[in-house]
């Protein structure tokens, strides 16, 4: 996307407001993508899409907007793609478009990760209909065979079968060969190794067999294996790319461009990579930090609860250091730049981060370590056949032939199908309970969790403070929430929401102070809300305690205390967790009494407060040190490491965005019920998983016997192994039956419903 | 016998027109929103133009 460098007069740019719409546009831009035909194409995420009426309100909404050349709304990832006539044209018009509809939208960069991810499904897509087109048709002609098909048709049928099955192996086998490629490459077996070890010598001996005329070849087991083994893959890639594509959709936290004043006061959007240190910022309210400063000019309150887990609002004024990723809340300010952005405190706790997952790679799903024990147990079996083969007959054909049968019918069709099937479907039903998850592999991990930390602010708090009110006269309580309307600090978000059933009074210069409070002029009487300090000037009396003070001049002041507020089922969440065993403690950037209190109204008695990112880290550490998996429950930034550094984590949909990128599940309902939910369906899955391990080896049990013994013709290999997946399948899809039991007790609400229903269709 | 020479051609052929038709849908992005699919053939408004299905 060209970068429209246009530089603005900073007298026009004054309003902080602008500033912010301006800056909201330039980032627009970047995330945008030009067309052939010179139109711009933008996409947003617009979560409460969720019917049909929706499509339609948006894409006639849109249709009628002066610029707007196209619009199309996805229902499956409630998406929206908007296709401008002009890049020229400023994109930030579309969200106000968007939102006189109704709709809250958030941009989403086009060239981000999910684009090479999706890619890659529907390869496996296509692999996948070009594997079950070619099983198909080989199916066909060898059950021509094996009805009795003998002499030049039966040499013919073969011939064609090879014709089909060489180029679908070529290239519908791509994944395993390259997965089996790759861990040999590391002197590593694992499970694609006997896969693609017994695909192609199947192919080879039959095309052998083609030639020479033989009775037996094996192309339809070749392909059927791939053809099942696909499925397996396909249904893995498509669960991970769902939750992906939801955890993108949620709004971004971190500033990806700033506002820099030139010496001749100048001001241009940069990409945070171009900044440097001594450039001057000028950074609006309700924006984030782009990188580590220092504060120039003007007094502004900082939320630093994402980086440091602290609730309460820190004031910062001139010569004062800001970290990148804190969020400014009251005043427009001007910074200059100490550090740049890859050296800022936000780069380093992404550098822990990324050292922490590194660490949590080493984790060994359940099917790899499987595979360990399999493969080369599968491998000896085949090898012994083939030797004791050609001790007793000294026929190196029928060795050769039983060796590669055993091969075939050891292969572990079923066990690729059993894993992912059991893990999608608990997808599935975690998506029910608003659940997202990132991989498979994290349902195993939930379910051997016995230990649980969690992080206070956000996570076992709502985030939001909540206002305990005095006794207010109804006049008063008009002219409090008009005041408190009228800013976004939380505390007056928390005024105005607990007065949500009162008409605000009609105010005259209403303005807020940075770092004080919100002042305004109602029928000729000034009225502050703000510190104590701040509202004594106006009331003449000194107001006692901590919180927020309200007065109207000449009046006696009003105390309006501020709390945080455990989060929905916080309490019977740990409770829960407690009665199985699971130990829980917390892990908080905040002061001691604070998270004291919250400690004892959730039922915690073990707690650590002003703990930093990489103290987190090291508890956690310490935990998988003494041998006890960690289950990780955090939001901010100052969790993200140690939400990788645990066994399996947790983020809430409100998290920021490197919390929401570190955790293996993220819950978008506000209850915390949501891990004891997600634990109960991990555990059944877990319990599936073993059992169609059991039905697998079951099954190996009576073949490899059959096949050793030289009894297992192309006829036999196809039904036990079509058998034996079959079984496997239908035993994981109790999962899904056990989960629609459960969910009819509960309410669901109609989009959680559908969309589990295309979960259960796609399955 | 010699049937067999034209037969399995045809079946095939038609085998390999399904599977074309598949990728074609595929790669045309038919898959894409399987939710809203169902839920577009409900609503009755005007002319394609207008719900910006097609390029202008």
């Amino acid at each position: 996307m060209n970068c429209c460098g246009a530089g603005l007069a900073a007298e026009s740019t004054n309003n902080s407001k602008d500033i912010a719409l301006w800056q909201r546009d330039e980032e627009l831009r970047r995330s945008g993508r030009v067309m052939p035909d010179g139109s711009a194409e933008y996409v947003f995420s617009v979560p409460d899409i969720h019917c049909g009426a929706c499509i339609s309100a948006i894409e006639d909404g849109l249709s009628n907007v002066e610029g707007i050349v196209a619009s199309r709304v996805n229902l499956t990832l409630r998406r929206a793609t908007v296709r401008l006539d002009s890049p020229e044209r400023a994109p930030g018009f579309i969200f106000d478009a968007l939102r006189n509809l109704g709709y809250q939208a958030m941009p989403l960069d086009i060239a981000d990760q999910a684009h090479e991810q999706a890619k890659q499904s529907s390869e496996l897509l296509k692999a996948l209909a070009v594997a079950g087109f070619a099983a198909g048709n080989i199916m066909l002609l060898s059950v021509s065979v094996w009805s009795g098909a003998e002499g030049a048709t039966r040499d013919l049928f073969h011939l064609v079968s090879a014709m089909i099955a060489l180029p679908t192996v070529a290239y519908c086998g791509r994944p395993f060969f390259r997965s089996a490629f790759a861990a040999l490459k590391v002197r590593r077996l694992n499970m694609d190794v006997p896969i693609s070890l017994g695909v192609l010598l199947a192919v080879a001996l039959s095309i052998y067999e083609t030639f020479t005329g033989g009775a037996e070849a094996y192309f339809d087991a070749a392909v059927t294996l791939i053809f099942f083994l696909l499925i397996g893959r396909y249904l893995d890639q498509l669960m991970r790319e769902r939750a992906r594509s939801s955890v993108l959709g949620l709004a971004r936290l971190a500033a990806k461009g700033a506002m820099v004043v030139s010496d001749s006061g100048e001001i241009r959007y940069m990409a945070v990579d171009e900044i440097v240190p001594g450039m001057r910022l000028r950074v609006p309210a309700g924006e984030r930090m782009p990188v580590d400063a220092k504060i120039l000019t003007g007094a502004t309150e900082l939320d630093r609860s994402l980086v440091t887990g602290e609730s309460v609002p820190v004031l910062a004024g001139v010569g004062d250091h800001v970290e990148a990723g804190t969020l400014n809340l009251t005043g427009s300010v001007d910074l200059i730049v100490v550090r740049p952005a890859n050296q800022s405190f936000l780069a380093e706790v992404l550098r822990m981060l990324e050292a922490a997952e590194q660490a949590k790679g080493r984790y060994e799903r359940i099917a790899d370590r499987m595979a360990r024990a399999y493969a080369p147990s599968v491998h000896i079996l085949s090898a012994s056949a083939f030797v004791m083969w050609i001790l007793l007959t000294g026929d190196f054909h029928f060795s050769l032939y039983t060796a590669i049968a055993v091969l075939i019918v050891t292969c572990p069709c079923a066990l690729g199908l059993a894993v992912p099937v059991v893990h999608v479907i608990g997808a599935g039903r975690l998506f029910q309970g608003g659940i997202l998850m990132r991989d498979g592999s994290a349902l195993e991990r939930l379910a051997e969790a016995n230990h649980a930390v969690f992080d206070k602010t956000g996570t076992l708090t709502t985030g939001n403070a909540q206002a305990c009110l005095p006794q207010f006269s109804a006049t008063e309580a008009r002219i409090a929430r008009a005041l408190a309307l009228n800013s976004t600090h939380p505390s007056s978000r928390a005024v105005a929401e607990a007065l949500s059933g009162t008409v605000p009074c009609e105010g005259e210069a209403i303005i807020e102070i940075a770092g004080f409070g919100m002042e305004g002029v109602f029928e000729g009487k000034r009225a502050r809300l703000g510190r104590a300090s701040f509202v004594a000037e106006i009331s003449g009396t000194t107001p006692s305690g901590e919180g927020l003070t309200f007065a109207i001049e000449g009046s006696a002041p009003l105390g309006i205390a501020i709390a945080e507020t455990p989060r929905d089922g916080a309490a019977e969440a740990i409770a829960a967790l407690q009665a199985a065993g699971i130990e829980c403690e917390i892990l908080s950037g905040d002061a001691p009494a604070s998270v004291a209190r919250i400690a004892k109204a959730v039922g915690i008695t073990k707690w650590r407060a002003s703990e930093t990112p990489a103290t987190k880290m090291a508890r956690l550490e310490e935990l998988r040190d003494q041998g006890a998996k960690a289950l990780m429950v955090g939001d901010g930034l100052n969790d993200a490491p140690a939400l990788a550094a645990g066994h399996v984590s947790f983020a809430p949909a409100s998290a920021s965005d490197a919390g929401r990128f570190a955790a293996d599940f993220i819950f978008t309902r506000d209850n915390l019920g949501a891990i004891v939910e997600a634990r109960e369906i991990s555990l059944k899955a877990a319990r599936l998983v073993r059992q169609n391990f059991a039905l697998a080896i079951a099954y190996n049990f009576i073949s490899v016997p059959l096949a050793f013994a030289g009894q297992v013709t192309p006829l036999i290999a196809a039904i036990a192994m079509s058998t034996s997946s079959i079984i496997v399948l239908a035993n994981s899809l109790r999962l899904q039956w056990q989960a629609h039991g459960n969910s009819s007790q509960k309410q669901h609400t109609r989009a959680s419903v559908s969309s589990s229903r295309t979960m259960g269709a796609r399955a | 016998m010699t049937g067999l020479l034209f037969l399995v051609p045809i079946a095939l052929f038609l085998g390999v027109l399904g599977l074309a038709g598949f990728l074609w849908s595929l790669n045309s992005g038919q898959y894409e929103d399987l939710d809203g699919a169902g839920e577009r053939i409900l609503n009755d408004d005007g002319p394609l133009e207008k719900t910006g299905t097609k390029k202008p």
